[in-house]
């Protein structure tokens, strides 16, 4: 086994995932069968290779730092699930 | 001839002549929805009566002497696309009641060219399959054979332009999800070089790969639509500013002393062999029309799945933190804190495959796995863009099968993920490496089911694919088709 059971339950919480029972069970299994599949990139030796996160080289992408029109807080606040005149509502935090 | 059966070159060419109104075109294409959607369930939304409205402002502004080369055009949208006033959901529960408070780019640019907007297409849940069947809300059909996948993350897309309910679509390819179901569906998809289009109000997968592109009935539709959507884009840190080649112009060039190159490991035993046969076809179909066959090797083409399914859900995992209940989408009412409230969201929203690349990303990147698992794949795709180096030295375009095999049947491949992470090597690549990629239809396997051929090349070579992709749908000459659903209503 590549991941057990209780590796998969301390992932879901990083990720914020509860997974109960079956599905804890057969997502531990589906994620054994995938990562022992990926295990043949250790066929190769990479010592010394870059990594590449962009496919091109890509340099920062600067703007002045200029004011310019963007939502209305109204607009922003539309689609929030819970929300005030002018801010989003979440349950107790603490 | 129906309108709705005409491609979008031909359409504006009516149109501008004054045969066809818009308003009769999307009426054409509303009817054809209405008598197949039961069956081919490409859209999860539809906007019938401001599809309408849009067609008579066109109408209105060719009156008027305007133009714009998609005015009047009915087309689909991959419902992950920014539309605003229109419910953009990704396909996941988790953004059912999502309505975006502005418009992609990509929707600008089609708006100020005049198209028509008919619906919201169904794909994949955050473009993650290779069926459409993760929708949470509808599974499109394969128009072929309707008891077949339509193939995805684009499914909606590429059955809607393939059944004739649009005349072209725009999906997005971060493994294929363009090239894939074009092939599977008999019609031509493309993806542009990473930074060609802008991803600005493209709901985010995995952000190093993600490319916008168009789904058409033929070539010369996908350089009219590839015209509206390229260009640099401020609002995309990532877009690159280099001026927009004329396409149309590389149509009418020939392929004279193109140098096509047949990457060997592409054709390895696990192809089907009508696959083989029908790309086989289109190599020589080029041949015969003036192009240089060259034999090349990509040789770490096996290890592109491994590659892709630590890095893409890598991605994924840090671009799907944002779905937590707090600013928009769905959220669990019932939890007795915030950190409850964000389990019970996600997990009740996220169906099981995004769940999956949500913990295999988070794994990849979590301490004491990184360098053995994302670190290394980004090592060896460093080794993959080295191989297509490699390649450009000695030919100007790749030719390859899109999909080991014609589409499946659904539920097929559904509970098994490394079969269906599979049923992915030929497309993969060309997102690892960035590179522009176009699915062109090369023929039907024995069993009536379309086969595509994949053309890719070298960065912002895109007029140089469309090139040859011309003269392949005009080498292999297949009669334009439509499936026999056409036929059948």
């Amino acid at each position: 086994m590549r991941i057990k059971r209780e590796e998969v339950e301390h992932v879901a919480h990083l990720a914020r995932l509860d997974l109960e029972g079956d599905e804890l069970e057969k997502m531990t299994s589906q994620l054994d069968m995938i990562l022992s599949y990926v295990a043949q990139l250790d066929e190769l030796d990479t010592t010394g290779i870059e990594p590449t996160t962009h496919a091109f080289s890509i340099t920062n992408a600067f703007r002045e730092d200029a004011v310019k029109p963007s939502l209305e807080q109204q607009e922003a606040l539309a689609n929030g699930p819970d929300h005030t005149r002018d801010s989003f509502v979440v349950p107790r935090v603490i | 001839m129906e309108p709705y059966e005409l491609t979008i070159t031909e359409a504006v060419a009516l149109m501008a002549d004054r045969k066809l109104s818009s308003t009769e075109l999307t009426k054409s294409c509303l009817d054809r929805i209405e008598q197949t959607e039961a069956v081919m369930k490409s859209f999860i939304s539809l906007q019938p009566d401001r599809a309408l409205r849009a067609a008579a402002d066109a109408d209105k502004k060719r009156a008027a002497g305007a133009g714009g080369s998609l005015l009047g055009v009915p087309l689909s949208l991959k419902d992950l696309l920014c539309t605003r006033g229109i419910p953009t959901t990704c396909g996941s529960r988790i953004l059912e009641n999502f309505i975006p408070p502005y418009d992609a780019t990509v929707v600008e640019r089609l708006s100020a060219e005049g198209a028509v907007i008919v619906g919201k297409a169904a794909m994949d849940e955050f473009a993650m399959g290779s069926t459409s069947e993760t929708c949470a809300f509808k599974v499109p059909s394969n128009p072929w054979a309707t008891d077949c996948v339509a193939g995805g993350s684009s499914g909606g897309s590429a059955a809607s332009v393939a059944s004739g309910q649009v005349l072209g679509s725009l999906g997005s390819d971060t493994g294929g999800s363009i090239r894939q179901p074009a092939s599977l569906c008999g019609i031509v998809g493309m993806k542009p070089t990473y930074g060609r289009v802008s991803r600005y109000g493209l709901v985010a997968f995995a952000s190093s790969l993600d490319q916008i592109g168009p789904l058409t009935r033929d070539v010369t539709d996908a350089a009219v639509m590839m015209q509206a959507i390229c260009g640099y884009d401020e609002r995309d840190s990532t877009s690159v500013d280099r001026p927009v080649e004329d396409y149309h112009l590389f149509l009418s060039e020939g392929v004279n002393g193109v140098r096509i190159g047949v990457p060997r490991e592409y054709f390895g035993p696990g192809l089907d062999p009508e696959v083989r046969r029908t790309v086989m076809n289109g190599v020589e179909v080029l041949k015969s029309a003036g192009a240089q066959v060259v034999d090349v090797s990509i040789p770490h083409i096996e290890y592109c799945v491994a590659v892709y399914y630590l890095i893409a859900p890598a991605e994924a995992s840090s671009n799907l933190a944002r779905y937590d209940g707090v600013a928009y989408g769905f959220r669990d009412k019932n939890a007795a804190d915030l950190l409850d409230m964000y389990k019970e969201t996600r997990s009740q929203g996220f169906g099981p495959e995004v769940k999956r690349r949500i913990l295999i990303g988070t794994y990849a990147l979590s301490s004491g796995y990184y360098d053995a698992y994302y670190k290394k794949a980004s090592q060896v795709r460093t080794l993959i863009l080295n191989d297509f180096k490699k390649a450009w030295e000695q030919c100007d375009v790749l030719i390859s099968p899109v999909t080991p095999t014609p589409a499946w049947k659904k539920g097929e491949k559904l509970d098994d993920p490394l079969a269906m992470y599979l049923s992915d090597i030929f497309t993969l690549s060309t997102n690892l490496a960035g590179l522009p990629g176009l699915s062109v239809p090369g023929g039907f396997s024995t069993g009536g089911l379309p086969i595509g051929i994949q053309l890719q090349a070298p960065h912002f070579h895109e007029g140089e694919l469309l090139r040859c992709g011309y003269n392949l749908e005009m080498g292999v000459n297949l009669e334009r088709l439509l499936p026999p659903l056409m036929n059948a209503v």
